[in-house]
């Protein structure tokens, strides 16, 4: 089988990062990943590493640092819940700049980037991803300082019949755009806040196949999600066809007064959408 | 198991006997059938994984033999299992194979296909089934690979290429079958094939039986198809998994109770704030120990029922 739509580019680290990793061949090649298996050692995260972080140092971390919360094993292949969590003070000056998510052995192994702002209130993510093989999941935290912090875990692939791609990709697009914002309960001034975001989108990986044309189908998913609250950004977030279909986002913000949160998404084909919340934060 | 009915439970027990014998069998074997209903074939797979351990003889299959030809439901969940399916399909008859349906895109019902394909052999499926195969395909094929060591090449897979939008007949001479696409239920790709003379419903995983349903599609949708299944003028219900039942309400029920607690309960869980990780772990719990495999399936049908009903307004 072959995945020759693999390149990506990647310009939120700073460099261009373009992964052409021939995954078809290497993983022809090779038995399904372990998770005893040196994690360090694995071919695809040295590459991954090399373009994102070049030779800078990463400290291995555990859950006290910085927690990576995923299923031991995916139970669904097309959804696969997963938290990064950072542990570290949220501060003017020292806080969480970046949660890296990688997840070595798909097709695309950077899965996303989500960038943090002292508004942010914490450097704390859940989303949904597609995993297709037994492999290394990371994240790693970049700090406003420069430190790199890396906490990884195995998940084995789904069996049987579960498979990556969307369950109705029909239904999804009858509905792309769809955009769902919410905050739950009572919201403290000046506290992190927990927001919920939900994109109705196929995200599709675009590897698939028409039968009669052999031509592949574009891809389409969501590229970047920009959040702000009362104008000042508080999420910004680099996506890949490895979030799931509906792409669902969790994260914290600081409301600081009465105000809009405001999204921004923006697909791998220009299309735009908006949303917003007003927010009533009580002292 | 609940719900055990004697006709039922005997027709399974000889089927399974068989069945289990054959793991591991010479490639070349014909796959056990049991003739259900006149000319009415079925081969009760087993109640368990896709997996190497089952040989990946996990579907029912079926055929139906007319005057003119034979059409065979679903293919098995390996290109060997195919050949010994074929191999059972033919020596019941000399009848030529004129239709195989694929009831949908999963691997444990139409990995068999290229042991059927030939200049008069028709394959027929949904008109969603060709997408969804073909997203699916990779990781199939890397499944079979990885698992069971069993290698496919992409030229080497065989797609329908007669559609069935809604309802479609097809003639096997003195004996029309009715095949039948649905919305989005257990797949977005579902077909079932009814037999007239028989009044047989292949409900393929329409219906599960024994072993633990599985969506992976729409809950709501499943939920709303069922009725409609269960109304149609059907004397024996063929499941995708585990033995045929008789028709009527009685095969549905147990399967529409997990699903509506299944639905019930992560509406509950989305409604009382928790998070999908925090569902996987609570909701129908009590529901899904009832059936084979819950270790297996249940906290991906919660996982599939979170991400469709938290759309839900």
């Amino acid at each position: 089988m072959k995945h020759t739509m693999t390149r990506r580019e990647i310009t939120a680290a700073g460099a261009a990062l373009t992964a052409s990793f021939a995954l078809g061949g290497m993983r022809g090649a090779r038995a399904a990943a372990q998770a005893s298996d040196n994690p360090e050692a694995n071919e695809i995260w040295r590459k991954v590493r090399a373009s994102l972080f070049e030779t800078r140092p990463i400290t291995n971390v555990g859950d006290d640092t910085l927690l990576l919360d995923a299923p031991v094993r995916a139970e669904d292949a097309a959804v696969v819940p997963i938290a990064m969590r950072a542990r570290l003070p949220h501060t003017a000056s020292s806080f969480v700049e970046k949660l890296y998510l990688v997840i070595d052995n798909n097709p695309s192994p950077i899965a996303a980037i989500f960038s943090f702002t002292p508004q942010s209130g914490r450097a704390d993510i859940e989303t949904r991803v597609r995993v297709d093989e037994y492999t290394f999941v990371r994240a790693i935290a970049e700090t406003h300082d420069g430190r790199l912090l890396m906490r990884t875990r195995f998940v084995k692939a789904s069996g049987g019949c579960s498979a990556p791609p969307g369950k109705d990709p029909q239904a999804a697009l009858a509905t792309l755009g769809k955009i769902k914002l919410r905050v739950d309960g009572d919201v403290a001034l000046g506290k992190p806040t927990l927001a919920q975001l939900m994109i109705s989108h196929p995200n599709d990986s675009g590897m698939t196949m028409d039968q009669l044309t052999r031509q592949f189908t574009p891809r389409r998913f969501v590229r970047t999600v920009n959040v702000a609250y009362g104008g000042q950004a508080v999420l910004s977030a680099d996506l890949d066809f490895a979030i799931s279909e509906n792409p669902n986002l969790r994260f914290y913000f600081v409301p600081r007064g009465p105000g809009k949160l405001t999204v921004d998404v923006v697909d791998s084909n220009q299309t735009a959408w908006k949303s917003s919340l007003d927010v009533a934060p009580v002292a | 198991m609940l719900q055990r009915r004697i006709g039922a439970l005997l027709l399974s027990a000889a089927l399974h006997a068989t069945t289990a014998a054959q793991v591991g069998a010479e490639p070349s074997t014909p796959l056990s059938v049991a003739e259900v209903a006149p000319g009415v074939h079925v081969h009760t797979g087993l109640v368990e994984d896709w997996s190497p351990e089952s040989g990946g003889d996990v579907a029912n299959l079926g055929f139906v033999v007319g005057s003119r030809c034979v059409a065979v439901i679903d293919t098995g969940g390996t290109p060997q299992l195919g050949v010994r399916w074929r191999a059972a399909v033919e020596r019941a008859t000399r009848l030529p194979v004129c239709f195989v349906f694929d009831t949908h895109a999963h691997p444990d019902h139409v990995l068999g296909n290229a042991a059927f394909a030939g200049p008069d052999t028709r394959f027929v499926a949904s008109a969603k089934f060709n997408a969804a195969m073909a997203a699916r395909e990779p990781y199939f094929l890397r499944a079979l690979e990885r698992d069971f060591g069993i290698s496919v090449a992409h030229d080497a897979m065989v797609y329908p290429t007669l559609a069935v939008d809604g309802t479609r007949e097809f003639d096997l001479g003195d004996r029309v079958l009715v095949a039948q696409s649905w919305p989005t239920s257990h797949t977005d790709n579902d077909l079932t094939v009814y037999d007239r003379n028989t009044r047989t419903l292949f409900a393929s995983d329409l219906l599960f039986v024994q072993h633990i349903p599985v969506v992976d599609g729409k809950l709501r949708g499943w939920l709303r198809t069922m009725p409609q299944l269960e109304r149609m003028d059907a004397a024996l219900v063929v499941p995708g998994h585990g033995p045929t039942r008789s028709g009527g309400p009685d095969a549905w029920k147990p399967q529409q109770e997990y699903l509506e607690a299944l639905l019930r309960q992560t509406r509950a869980a989305l409604k009382s704030g928790k998070t999908l990780s925090q569902a996987v772990d609570s909701v129908a719990v009590e529901a899904a120990s009832r059936w084979q495999l819950a270790e297996r399936f249940h906290r991906r049908n919660v996982t599939a029922a979170f991400a469709e009903l938290e759309w839900e307004d």
